[in-house]
């Protein structure tokens, strides 16, 4: 019964005739889209940056040895005071060593687990980095180079040199950026560094590491987990760390619980170290769309108000259309039809605009000391987007549309033919 | 003879801003061919009667039949059909589509009824507007022309489906003498050459008396027929 083309003719004519308040319309719809795509696509762009700031490198779940005091002290083993309440004064923390004991069994079990997606030992040892008779306090980390770019996108962080360079060099390190700065080497330049037992080791610097963190970069180099091991006189099983990566993230923390009693080891995960984290993250997003549906949902007030007046203009083409036997259902899509034209045209063009100034943004240099690797503002071009434009494009003209043309279904020809 | 029209115990009140009986009592039928005129005082009921009659309004009590059909209580939207393919309708104010051509303002009943092609409905609507004398006018916009061409457009228009009955509500209350008379004319030519029926409700006394029967209304009832 419904004669489509005859009701998008006279849709059509409508807009036609009243161009300026169509395109009013449609750019009200397209700033909301286009603002909405552009906001969206550049936090979530600049969230996954942070994000990947520190996630990339905290590994997913970390094992090592803490030390700590046992929490069974000597006295609740006596008997005699078995019920009384012991009071320990100046607790000092257990005897134990800095290593995790079965390091290479442990590792052996993780990579066998079919949720582990790698794990890597690492050895930190403290030392001093000696420049002429200053000597400055650090870190060594000694790792397996290759795992650590598979696993960590450790080698968006070597400014200066490769990994492979240092995989290749026995005696190579990748010197934090802070240091080299402090103590003007670069590459291939040499670096004397001493133990806190004393000895003095010379290493040839094969690349730069800079994090973006302050804090780390002035103390933490990488090196060789075998250099290390030499350098400290320790054993081929001496590994003090466990970096654990997960095929999937969300299994970390019952997976950490659980390494945590089978190896009598503490285990963190990434979202117990990261908590605060997440936090930002959630608050950032909920910013967001709460900007953005507010643009939206202006743009479809503005929507509402342009059909509102066109249908009072239009009061006698109503009652005429419905005296010549159009049915009052007829007249409604004639105006809905207006309103969703105005919104797919609207929120197309808004997609486009949003990508241009997308592309604009991500074209717009932002150079910083935190972020080596960042050139330019961080985009995200997540179709999801646009599709959620497009659909609340769609979905807000379909509201803004339908009130009014509910009006025009249920005006009174005789009242309005009378009127006159 | 067939009728065309037929209203029973038609009663029509008013419910604002008082109670107040428009129509009372209403009996009368509109044979086919005929063409009757609706005559009488301001506020006597005869423009509210008709719109009863064209079945847009349906608040009323009584029974209205058309082609000897019953229509009162049918869903609206089977009013609406039946508007579209068996009433025309001329108003006192022309009531064009500004927007449209007149030639797409004569088509568009015809479109909504969808049984002919469109190359069918767009011949029958310059026959339509050849027959009245206009068609010269068909490519131009509605709010381009004058006063009594657009009445005869708006004639072509309610006669584009081949309507059972042609309504008019004071169709020449609006023009000067010379296209009154034209549109007069028009009907008559209608009524003898096509075996059209026609009602009209008018103030013109002169026009009345030249239809083959005038329906006099006084205070919402009929007082002669």
């Amino acid at each position: 019964m419904i004669n489509w083309k005859v009701i998008l003719g006279i849709a059509k004519t409508h807009l036609v005739t009243k161009m300026k308040s169509t395109i009013t319309a449609s750019l009200g719809v397209t700033f909301g889209i286009g603002a909405y795509i552009t906001l969206v696509s550049f936090m979530t762009g600049l969230n996954t940056m942070l994000d990947d700031l520190v996630l990339n490198q905290t590994p997913h779940i970390h094992l090592y040895n803490e030390i700590e005091p046992s929490e069974n002290q000597p006295i609740a083993l006596y008997e005699e005071f078995e019920d009384a309440l012991n009071v320990v004064h100046s607790i000092k923390p257990k005897q134990s060593q800095k290593k995790i004991h079965n390091a290479l069994p442990i590792l052996k079990y993780l990579k066998d687990d079919a949720n582990v997606k790698g794990a890597t030992p690492q050895l930190r040892a403290q030392i001093f980095y000696l420049s002429g008779s200053i000597e400055l306090g650090g870190n060594l980390v000694g790792v397996d180079i290759m795992e650590e770019v598979r696993l960590s996108n450790i080698q968006d962080y070597i400014v200066q040199g490769s990994p492979e360079a240092l995989k290749n060099n026995d005696s190579g390190i990748l010197l934090g950026a802070g240091l080299a700065d402090k103590m003007s080497l670069s590459v291939g330049d040499r670096i004397q560094i001493s133990t806190i037992k004393g000895g003095i080791f010379p290493l040839k610097i094969v690349g730069i590491y800079q994090s973006g963190i302050a804090d780390i970069d002035n103390i933490q180099s990488y090196t060789n987990l075998k250099t290390v091991q030499r350098i400290l006189g320790e054993a081929e099983n001496y590994v003090t760390d466990i970096n654990v990566k997960l095929f999937d993230i969300s299994k970390a923390a019952p997976m950490s619980h659980r390494l945590e009693h089978q190896f009598k080891i503490k285990a963190i995960d990434i979202n117990e170290a990261n908590a605060q984290f997440e936090t930002g993250s959630n608050i950032r997003n909920l910013i967001t769309y709460a900007v953005s549906i507010t643009l939206l949902i202006v743009a479809g007030f503005g929507i509402y108000n342009i059909l509102n007046m066109l249908i009072y203009e239009k009061m006698k083409d109503i009652a005429i259309l419905k005296a010549t036997g159009f049915s009052g259902t007829d007249v409604q899509l004639i105006f809905m039809s207006q309103a969703m034209i105005i919104g797919a045209l609207g929120g197309v063009l808004g997609l486009l605009v949003g990508y241009l100034l997308s592309r604009l943004i991500d074209n717009v240099a932002f150079e910083t000391e935190a972020l080596p690797t960042i050139t330019t503002y961080p985009i995200n071009y997540n179709i999801m987007y646009y599709v959620i434009g497009i659909s609340f494009a769609l979905l807000s003209t379909f509201i803004a549309g339908y009130l009014p043309s509910n009006k025009a279904k249920r005006v009174d020809p005789v009242q309005i033919i009378r009127g006159t | 003879m067939s009728l065309v029209l037929e209203a029973k115990n038609i009663d029509k009140y008013f419910k604002k801003p008082v109670l107040f009986h428009v129509l009372q009592n209403l009996n009368f039928k509109v044979k086919k061919g005929e063409f009757a005129s609706i005559m009488g005082k301001s506020g006597s009921g005869k423009s509210t009667l008709l719109y009863i009659l064209s079945t847009m309004d349906t608040d009323y009590e009584g029974q209205l039949f058309l082609n000897e059909e019953l229509v009162t209580g049918k869903p609206n939207k089977l009013l609406s059909r039946i508007r579209n393919e068996h009433i025309g309708f001329v108003f006192q104010f022309h009531y064009l589509l500004s927007e449209f051509s007149v030639l797409e303002n004569v088509m568009l009943p015809a479109k909504k009824l969808d049984v002919k092609s469109h190359s069918e409905i767009e011949y029958d609507a310059m026959e339509k507007l050849k027959m009245l004398n206009i068609d010269q006018l068909a490519k131009k916009r509605a709010s381009r022309i004058s006063g009594g061409e657009k009445q005869r457009v708006a004639i072509a228009r309610a006669l584009i489906n081949n309507p059972s009955v042609l309504m008019g509500d004071e169709p020449t209350g609006n023009l000067d003498s010379y296209n009154a008379e034209n549109v007069f004319q028009i009907f008559k030519q209608l009524k003898e050459e096509q075996g059209l029926s026609l009602l009209v409700v008018t103030h013109d006394l002169d026009f009345a008396e030249r239809t083959d029967r005038i329906i006099q209304m006084e205070d919402g009832q009929i007082v002669n027929q």
